[in-house]
């Protein structure tokens, strides 16, 4: 390979491509919410079996209840931190156009976002009132 | 660009589908999957908090064929990004990393995201069918 002539020097390379000063703090993220999702999920799925075919008056008899509620907004919650963190590193590997890149990392974040607040919102309104 | 003077790895259709290459190629594709499904979730929890009317759709939705093939999906999805997942827990801990480790550590994903669905799919049709 042919070394393309350059006047930066090593040190101006080096900070103009180096580290972006995230460190683990992305990685360190995604494995929290997968430790915190390991028993959420778990919780979910047998839930929703007991809930399955009920009608609205089950699922407000259910989310009434101090637990299920907190339990349902820290999925919530969770899961879209854990999707936001999931989904951007697949981006970043199959989406090399920049502009495209870009877009779809916020598209991401704010769906995610919109998604997190809407489902809690549900599951406030189904605790409280409704 | 100029061409590189140094070999190039071939491209990833050249080579044979391993265990380990295809469980983590789905750890990718069961994450999407389960993104998908939250989407859904947000809706299901919005028709509830809605009215009984909405609800109702929402519950005919999910008891219709492409409803059950979607949960199905979602639930074999969870499973195995669970499990998985928490072999990938394993590995951050420096446990497993040797190949036949990692081989035995594959084989009980595969067989635990497959027994869990089942289970939740007898205790789900069980549930259904009594409500």
């Amino acid at each position: 390979m042919t070394e393309q002539a350059s006047l930066r020097s090593p040190l101006g390379k080096a900070i103009g491509l180096g580290s972006a000063k995230e460190g683990v703090v992305h990685w360190w993220r995604q494995r929290l919410s997968a430790v915190a999702l390991v028993p959420l999920a778990l919780w979910f799925v047998a839930s929703l079996i007991a809930h399955l075919g009920g009608d609205r008056a089950g699922l407000v008899a259910w989310l009434h209840a101090p637990v299920p509620a907190i339990l349902m907004i820290l999925l919530v919650g969770t899961v879209f931190y854990h999707t936001v963190l999931g989904v951007q590193v697949v981006i970043e590997d199959y989406v090399h156009h920049e502009a495209a890149k870009l877009t779809a990392l916020i598209v991401l974040r704010l769906a995610c976002f919109l998604l997190a607040v809407a489902g809690i919102f549900a599951v406030l309104r189904l605790a409280f009132g409704a | 660009m100029p061409a590189a003077e140094r070999p190039l790895s071939p491209h990833l259709q050249i080579y044979k589908p391993q265990l380990t290459t295809v469980l983590s190629i789905s750890h990718r594709a069961t994450g999407l999957a389960l993104s998908v499904g939250t989407i859904f979730l947000v809706w299901w929890l919005l028709a509830g908090a809605d009215s009984p009317e909405a609800y109702a759709e929402a519950q005919g939705f999910f008891g219709s064929w492409l409803g059950i093939i979607l949960l199905i999906g979602w639930t074999y999805s969870l499973f195995f990004h669970l499990c998985n997942g928490i072999r990938h827990l394993a590995w951050d801990t420096g446990y497993g990393l040797d190949l036949p480790r990692t081989y035995a550590t594959g084989w009980a994903v595969v067989a635990a995201s497959a027994a869990l669905t089942v289970i939740a799919l007898i205790a789900g049709f069980a549930q259904w069918s009594h409500a």
